[in-house]
């Protein structure tokens, strides 16, 4: 799904990322953990160009996301991100921050169509090899078709009376699985979660991570950075230790939490457990 | 007094000085409106190319050529950048308009600096995190600025601006420098036709302090309609 390739990543001096090679795969769930400031999210934000890797590469359905000639911002559209902040747009209700994306993508792939059947309609005058026309959604059409979709996720974490709301009315529990939701309205292939529960109160974050769970045991990819050693025990493949820029160790839950190798790691976990 | 009410009732009816008088409102609210509007209008090139991601060659040069444009128009008293306009500037290029004109296209040029500061500084309290998320969904840069960060920015802005309008009124009182007949320049005529300042010079002030007192009702009404949106639940 994302093969990353001898990522590096420098603010000014500072080297944050030291040359780091990964792979998830398809439907994986990889955990990232480890101390402050050693680059999880750093890494976590390379992988859709959040952060522009300063060398190496990250390949997305066969593209090199770090090639500034490739469209990031198509890219972004199959990679959701869950941020520890929340981010909702302030200046939306709840359906307008599930549907704006979703809906400026439909627009643009109207307007693609629309340009592509005046130029089918002129070539198809002269040339035998008619071009088929694409279909084309009226405007209405596709937003209503945003908004039903927006509605469905929003009953599923049972917040569909709060489509109307502004997010500055909501919990940090609202928020988040709003976030949550706001990302998976564009159909990703991949999802990155940063610490998607450090910025609730404790009893908001059992709330997110059922939301996180459901979502993995629907078979989506998944790199999250968390502190929540008990969830990435459980719902990891793989548990990815950072320090100081590289990726320490890894392996499976059982093989990090009962059985480390690195003297770094076993301090780490002595803390954190 | 009874004597000053007299002199000044003389000029300001008998002979036609309100008319005058008027005619200068109207001067001092176009400088300022038609200001304003050129000033917003060059502020948002200016605050645009400010927060552009300076990755290329193309935009740190514009946004070198913004910095001297603020710099001198903040650098200088507007007195001054007026005198250099109409009587050097504007002569030398061979653009020839009335002072009026003139006054409205400096005070304009000169607001522009100051809006674009406003509007940087209000784009940029805006949390990062959202222009962040936008993007994250695959938004492009100007994408992600007009659909949601412009729009909160704007509530930072906008009182904001008000208070540069306020600021604009009230700096028109040196238009005379260039000879347009603004309020100011028309209540001076008045005083000086019979050497009796008082009443015209109070009226003035007044008329002054009543124009900024709109505009600052004005400014709390909106204010309040921006907090509300927020709240709607
Ligand atoms: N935009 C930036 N500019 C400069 N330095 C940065 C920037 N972002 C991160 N850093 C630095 O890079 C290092 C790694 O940061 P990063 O946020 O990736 O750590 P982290 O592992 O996510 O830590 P935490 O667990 O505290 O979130 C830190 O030393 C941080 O100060
Ligand atoms: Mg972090």
């Amino acid at each position: 799904m994302i093969d990353v390739v001898d990522l590096s990543k420098s603010f000014g001096k500072l080297q944050v990322l030291r040359s780091i090679t990964e792979t998830i795969k398809d439907g994986e769930k990889v955990a990232i953990i480890g101390p402050s400031g050693s680059g999880k999210s750093t890494f976590l934000r390379c992988l859709n160009c959040l952060e522009d890797p300063t060398s190496g590469s990250i390949f997305f359905e066969g593209k090199d996301l770090a090639d500034l000639r490739v469209d990031i911002n198509l890219s972004r559209r199959h990679i959701g991100m869950v941020f520890q902040q929340f981010n909702l747009f302030n200046n939306k209700t709840v359906m307008g921050n599930i549907t704006l994306a979703p809906v400026l993508v439909a627009k643009s792939e109207r307007r693609k169509a629309m340009r592509h059947n005046t130029f089918a309609a002129v070539t198809n005058l002269f040339s035998k090899k008619k071009k088929e026309k694409l279909p084309v959604k009226s405007k209405k059409a596709i937003k209503a078709e945003a908004e039903e979709n927006a509605m469905r996720l929003l009953e599923r974490i049972g917040l569909a009376d709060k489509a109307a709301s502004y997010p500055s009315t909501l919990s940090g529990g609202q928020k988040q699985r709003i976030a949550i939701v706001r990302a998976l309205a564009m159909n990703p292939k991949v999802m990155l979660f940063d610490e998607p529960t450090s910025a609730l109160d404790p009893e908001m974050v059992g709330e997110v991570l059922e939301l996180i769970k459901q979502v993995a045991d629907e078979g989506m990819t998944m790199v999250i950075v968390t502190h929540e050693m008990g969830f990435a025990r459980e719902v990891a493949d793989r548990i990815l230790f950072m320090d100081n820029g590289i990726i320490l160790e890894q392996g499976t839950p059982e093989d990090i939490f009962t059985n480390p190798k690195q003297p770094r790691l076993k301090e780490f976990l002595s803390k954190v457990l | 007094m009874q004597a000053k009410w007299e002199v000044f009732y003389e000029k300001f009816i008998t002979y036609d000085g309100w008319r005058t008088v008027v005619d200068g409102l109207v001067a001092t609210l176009e400088i300022s409106v038609f200001g304003l509007i050129i000033g917003i209008v060059l502020g948002t090139i200016i605050a645009a190319v400010k927060v552009m991601p300076k990755t290329n060659i193309f935009v740190r040069l514009l946004s070198l050529i913004c910095d001297v444009y603020v710099g001198f128009f903040r650098g200088t008293p507007i007195v001054v950048q007026l005198l250099v306009g109409y009587f050097v500037l504007f002569p030398a290029l061979d653009v020839r308009i009335s002072a009026l004109n003139a006054a409205i296209a400096i005070f304009g040029m000169n607001s522009g600096a100051y809006v674009s500061e406003i509007m940087r500084s209000g784009i940029q309290a805006v949390d990062g995190g959202q222009l962040e998320a936008a993007r994250a969904v695959g938004l492009s840069f100007t994408t992600s600025m007009v659909k949601v960060v412009i729009p909160q920015a704007v509530k930072n802005i906008l009182p904001t601006l008000g208070n540069e309008f306020i600021v604009l009124i009230k700096e028109t009182s040196v238009a005379s420098f260039i000879t347009v007949v603004d309020i100011t320049k028309a209540f001076k005529d008045i005083g000086s036709s019979n050497y009796e300042y008082i009443i015209p010079y109070l009226m003035l002030a007044a008329i002054y302090l009543v124009l900024v007192m709109i505009i600052t009702f004005a400014i709390k009404l909106l204010e309040r309609r921006l907090a509300r949106v927020d709240r709607r639940s």
